[in-house]
This record gives C-alpha cells, structure tokens and sequence, in this order.
C-alpha cells in the first residue's frame, strides 16, 4: 500500500533501494505513514466490543494492517472506534474523549446501536454518535464481524490516502456550538426519527 | 401450593396490617399496610421463626392499568431456614409515592432503594443517600419505568442531547462522591443540600 519499489526493483537490498533517496509527493508520503500505523482509542461498551477484541486476537490480528497499539489514553490516539450503543449517559464522555485526541484523527462508528441507535430507540440512547462527534466511517453490523472492522478500517485508511495537506478544513476541530450541541437541534431531531420497527412505537405507549 | 407457614404467623403477629395474601408460582406473596411495613420487616428479620436475614431484592411493578396502585416489593430470604418470602405494598400513584427505608435493617437496601426512586420515584424515608443511581444526577425527565413515562423520553432528541453533552460527569462521579453515603452526617451543609435535591431534577 502507498510506497511501491520501482519495476524490476527485485535483487540484492542495495540495489532495490539505489539510488538511496526516493521521490515522492509529501501527501502521499504522510498519508502513507498516516494510514499505516492507526492507533486505535477503543470505546467499547456493549457486544461490538467482543467483535472488536476479537479482531485485535491472534486470528485477525489488526495488527497487520498498522493497528498494532491499542491506545487507551486519547491523548496518543489516532481514530477512535464507538464499539457499541452510546447512551446519553456516556455522551459527555465521547464528547470529553474526542477533544482530547489530537489531530489528526478519524472516528468509526462500530455497529448498529453507534450509528443509529440501532434497536434502543428509547429515553437513554444516543440516535447515532454522528450526533456527538463527527465520524468518518460507519461499520453497519450487529454486532459487526471482524472482517467486517477490518473491512472499515481499510475504508479508512483509503480515506487517509486522499487526503491532502492543502485542504485546511480537513484539520479543523468541530467543537460544540454555543447552543450546546455538536449538531444542530433541528439536525439532530431529524435524524433520530424514529425507522424500522420503532415506527411503531408511539410517543405516549 | 400452600402458603409459607410465614403467612400464618405475620396474621397472628400483625393482625389487620396483613391485608391478603396469594401464592404464585410457587412464591408466596403478602400485601400489607404501607404504614406498618417498616416494623413487619423488622419482625421478619429478627424473629426466631423467621429469620429472613437475607434482603434478595426492592422493586416496584405499576401495571397498564392505571386504575391498580403501584407496587412496592420487598424480596425476602432465610439463609439458614432456605426459605423466601414476598411482601407487597400498594400506593395510589395519585399521592405522593412514599415509604420507609429499610436502610437500617439491611445496608444492602441502600442502592435497590435508589434504583427504585430512580425508575419510579418512590421516596423512601429514612434513607441516608437518596439520590438517582442509573441516570445522571441532573437527569430531569422524570421517572423511566412509570407508566405514564413515554418510551423516548419526554424531550426532542435535541433537547436530551444537549442536556446529556451538558452534564459533567466528574462532578458526580469523583472519589469524594464515591465515600459520601458513610460520610453523610459530616458532609458540610450546602453539599447535604445539593445531594438532597438536585438530583430529583427540576422539570417533572
């Protein structure tokens, strides 16, 4: 991924690097490194996180794809991972967590409950951490499998790859607005509409 | 099934106070007087006969049908008889929902009772800490598992999200907070104050 070896590049060490200096695009070679080496804040609260751990062990092993350190201080993480449903309970908490992670950082939001919701459409649940904190890739999943956090973290790092150093807004940080919220209110409303099932369910049963 | 031999012996014990009793599943229920419940359960811990010295569980049940009274339940076990026993007292939830702590009789009634005021809004008199337990201590809706309560919650979505991103959660939740039911008595004034009331919300 990113860096390839010129063709025919095969032989003795010395050789496939000389001249002993490449040429690159500085884009290209911090995303490179960038979407290489994720440091990954895990937020683990409900049943995801078994999937997630699951994808850390020795049989997916995440470490392959540069996710070798499990950061569990945000203060040196590079994208954090919503492993579960988040109740309102916890919102300041993410919230807390996110701006202490330093940029650049990207967020996935892992499974159902983290992106909608999911089947806790109810008085403690949090319609989506799109709502709280901004989020770069959603792993749909209930719980997701491994494969499938893989699979989004491989849509991340692709993500990573097209970025450029040129776009200033990319690096920008979406604190909460005066009003209080990551969203605005009418936003936030909208998508918490209730879908599916919850349709059913009025407001007053 | 028959009724535990307990039954028997509250009626001969408490005469009136025992309002009726039933065996489901097994498990024998007594309805009592709200007002003498602290001294039933009292009995049923200390007396020879009984020895219920195990509090298994507090709960409450309000039914759909807003015409029967909400539920308190008091989950008994015997350790040493292996016995159990379910006492009930109903409230009219048109009153104000209030029932003495057991606090004094088993400490373990300390964070059932809590969760009980939190999801229902039964205030137990005579608790030492009577503070929400599952929702924050600003939580303002109301009292979740109510019947009247709706399942999203009282506030737009929004709105929930603004008082949730609002709340500080290390406020409530520091290692002072963690040692404050053995300190109550010491806690100086304006923090008994604050424990007293702000958790009870502003709104409903």
């Amino acid at each position: 991924m990113g860096l390839t070896l010129p063709e025919g590049g095969a032989g003795t060490e010395v050789s496939a690097m000389s001249p002993n200096w490449v040429t690159t695009r500085l884009d290209s070679l911090s995303n490179w490194a960038r979407s290489n080496s994720l440091w990954s804040m895990p937020f683990g609260t409900a049943c995801c996180a078994i999937e997630f751990m699951a994808s850390a062990a020795s049989r997916f092993d995440i470490a392959r794809f540069g996710m070798e350190r499990m950061s569990f201080s945000p203060r040196q993480a590079d994208v954090l991972i919503c492993a579960g449903r988040l109740p309102f309970k916890l919102a300041p908490v993410i919230r807390k967590i996110w701006d202490q992670m330093p940029q650049p950082k990207w967020s996935i939001s892992m499974g159902a409950c983290a992106s909608s919701g999911g089947i806790f459409d109810t008085y403690t649940m949090v319609q989506g951490i799109d709502t709280i904190i901004p989020v770069d890739v959603y792993v749909p999943g209930c719980p997701p499998r491994p494969e499938g956090l893989i699979y989004g973290i491989r849509l991340l790092q692709k993500k990573i790859q097209g970025e450029s150093f040129l776009d200033a807004d990319l690096r920008q940080e979406h604190l909460l607005g005066p009003d209080g919220l990551f969203l605005p209110a009418r936003k936030i409303d909208e998508v918490s509409e209730p879908f599916g099932n919850s349709v059913h369910q009025t407001r007053s049963a | 099934m028959a009724a535990s031999p307990s039954v028997a012996a509250l009626q001969a014990r408490f005469a009136d106070a025992i309002l009726r009793h039933e065996v489901s599943c097994g498990d024998t229920i007594v309805y009592v007087t709200p007002a003498r419940v602290h001294e039933i359960l009292a009995w049923l811990r200390d007396d020879a006969g009984q020895l219920f010295d195990y509090l298994t569980d507090i709960t409450a049940v309000e039914y759909r049908d807003m015409e029967r009274p909400l539920e308190v339940v008091w989950q008994l076990r015997s350790l040493s008889r292996k016995a159990d026993l379910r006492l009930k007292v109903e409230l009219d939830t048109a009153a104000p929902l209030v029932i003495d702590s057991v606090f004094d009789l088993w400490k373990g009634a300390d964070w059932l009772e809590r969760e009980v005021f939190d999801m229902f809004g039964v205030s137990f008199t005579g608790h030492p800490d009577l503070r929400r337990i599952l929702m924050w201590e600003t939580y303002s809706e109301g009292f979740p598992l109510r019947k009247d309560f709706p399942l999203r919650g009282h506030f737009s979505r929004a709105e929930q999200t603004r008082q949730a991103l609002n709340a500080n959660p290390e406020a409530n939740y520091s290692l002072e907070e963690l040692s404050i039911a053995e300190a109550y008595s010491e806690l100086p004034a304006d923090m008994k104050e604050r424990l007293n009331q702000g958790e009870r919300g502003g709104v409903k």
